[in-house]
């Protein structure tokens, strides 16, 4: 299948790897996701101030340009941009004055008609592949890597805009069991990892990276994963500012689901940019047995 | 005996107060008709310093429209002020040290991730230009397109002056630039000429300018023929 694909500002810079691992492992399972032509940034917080149109446009712009494509469904990867602009959608779905104002102020574009919908590109594996087709397609071997999956807050609330059940969501599982590893349960999963607090209050991420990090640890994970940009920078590169406040701290590889589903497809240096990461995972993976010796050199 | 020809008058509202001018002039003609003398907001008087920028409205639309006074005719009914300055900070940097990781253009522009993509600027911009689409080229780490989408900018600065999020996009624009210059595409004809600089190739002109005095130099200005000059090359 072809999708317009939404990649959203973080995916184009820090993020890099999540989209190029993202994209190789969708056509591998023959979704062709296209990026758009034309996009701005989503918006990156939905507001919930009602009197606050100015923070919608934004997502909506963005709506347009599908609607522009001639599509009615975008697939994006960044659990942030997903949920700000589903929530988007929604709101001028269900309120035509707000939409209606939106659109004469955007009176240059084509107006929006709020026909579009947001998929995150779990629920096009679940629901449109199957996990199934995609584990017949698994190559690669992962020889017990016990994996945490990480929703955070994006994903999964609020209820109306969730990809799976917010209390116990098994999407991520299923997708780490059809590609062979081992998922390990982890009540942290839902836990919010600080998010913009990282600009102003490192101490209070590092509490929170010590405390998700730590729990995953402790039933055994070798490595996280998760669909974030912003979650995997205070869980991942925020391990340095949390060993020095807490020395007791170690922490292990935080990855995106795509770089492991990219791996068990037989990707890997070219898609990967695990260089990208603050706990280089390429070490762990060579004593497992997951990639080899020499093939980390380039697999940048 | 011939025809007298009549121009016509038409009436304009500069900074409120009425004036009654011809037809056919340019908002900048028009105002010094109006008795206004330039000291500032007037530069090339070409289209290309982007000293002259004016906001205006015509009559019965609710729209604010924004013109280079120097390049676009008055319009009868127009009530008009000049913007000849707009405060916006330049972030202090030094190319050379300018690092490719990351996104240097957050860096030293960090308010850029404040857009809210209204597109305000872009209805500024009396070049014309994707002025959003710059920014959030630039937000999105896509060098190259910011500096591609912004190199016509001539820094008159309306774009600044009317941004929700208070960006001074042109600032951003020129850093990409320089960015794109350093990173993206060097440009061979750069080292080419830099080369030749530093080995001499324009020292004895140079030194025949410094020796000439002032009327000198003016006549040799006056007498400058740009065209032959192009076709030289
Ligand atoms: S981008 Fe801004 S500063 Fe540049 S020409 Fe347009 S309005 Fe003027
Ligand atoms: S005016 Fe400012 S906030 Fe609006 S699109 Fe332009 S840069 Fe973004
Ligand atoms: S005076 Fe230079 S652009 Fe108008």
């Amino acid at each position: 299948m072809k999708i317009p694909y939404y990649p959203g500002c973080t995916l184009k810079a820090q993020g890099l790897g999540f989209e190029t691992s993202a994209i190789a492992s969708a056509k591998a399972v023959d979704i062709e996701m296209m990026e758009l032509q034309r996009w701005n940034c989503c918006g990156t917080v939905f507001s919930l101030a009602s009197d606050d149109l100015m923070h919608y446009i934004a997502p909506i712009r963005n709506f347009i340009r599908v609607q522009e494509a001639g599509y009615d469904k975008v697939v994006t990867l960044c659990s942030m941009c997903y949920n700000t602009m589903k929530r988007a959608n929604l709101l001028v779905k269900n309120d035509s004055e707000k939409l209606k104002t939106l659109n004469d102020f955007m009176y240059r574009e084509e107006d929006y008609k709020g026909n579009v919908e947001i998929v995150h590109l779990l629920e096009l594996l679940r629901d449109e592949i199957g996990f199934e087709t995609i584990s017949k397609k698994v190559i690669r071997k992962f020889n017990e890597l016990k994996v945490a999956p990480y929703y955070g807050c994006m994903l999964t609330r609020p209820k109306e805009v969730g990809i799976d059940d917010w209390e116990e969501p098994q999407i991520m599982e299923n997708l780490i069991t059809a590609l062979g590893a081992e998922v390990v349960d982890d009540p942290m999963r839902g836990e919010c990892c600080g998010a913009y607090h990282t600009v102003n209050s490192k101490d209070l991420v590092a509490e929170r990276t010590r405390m998700i990090v730590t729990s995953a640890k402790n039933r055994g994970a070798d490595i996280i994963v998760l669909s974030c940009p912003l979650c995997e920078f205070n869980l991942g590169t925020r391990q340095k500012d949390t060993i020095e406040i807490y020395s007791d701290f170690s922490g292990i590889p935080v990855l995106y689901f795509t770089q492991l589903m990219a791996l068990a497809l037989g990707m890997g240096k070219e898609v990967c940019r695990f260089d990208l990461h603050y706990v280089d995972p390429r070490p762990l993976l060579i004593e497992k047995g997951i990639i080899e010796e020499g093939e980390e050199k380039n697999a940048r | 005996m011939p025809d007298k020809v009549k121009t016509k008058m038409i009436r304009v509202h500069i900074m409120g107060k009425e004036h009654l001018v011809p037809e056919g002039l340019t908002i900048m003609k028009a105002m010094e008709y109006a008795g206004y003398r330039f000291i500032r907001g007037a530069g090339c008087r070409a289209g290309f310093c982007g000293a002259c920028g004016t906001v205006y409205r015509l009559k019965g639309d609710y729209k604010l429209y924004f013109e280079l006074a120097c390049q676009s005719a008055a319009i009868d009914g127009m009530s008009l002020t000049q913007l000849p300055f707009v405060p916006a900070n330049k972030a202090t940097y030094t190319v050379r040290l300018i690092k490719e990781t990351g996104n240097p253009i957050l860096k030293f522009y960090p308010e850029v991730a404040r857009c809210v993509s209204c597109n305000t600027c872009t209805k500024a911009c009396p070049q014309q230009l994707e002025v959003m689409d710059y920014i959030q080229a630039a937000l999105k780490n896509d060098i190259e397109k910011a500096a591609k989408l912004s190199f016509d900018c001539i820094q008159c600065g309306l774009c600044a002056i009317r941004c929700p999020a208070e960006i001074a996009q042109y600032h951003v624009g020129q850093l990409a630039r320089r960015v794109y210059g350093k990173f993206v595409k060097k440009s061979n004809q750069l080292n080419k000429r830099l080369n030749e600089t530093n080995k001499g190739k324009f020292n004895s002109e140079l030194d025949e300018l410094m020796k000439m005095d002032k009327a000198a130099i003016k006549q040799k200005y006056t007498e400058r023929d740009l065209e032959s000059l192009a076709k030289k090359k």
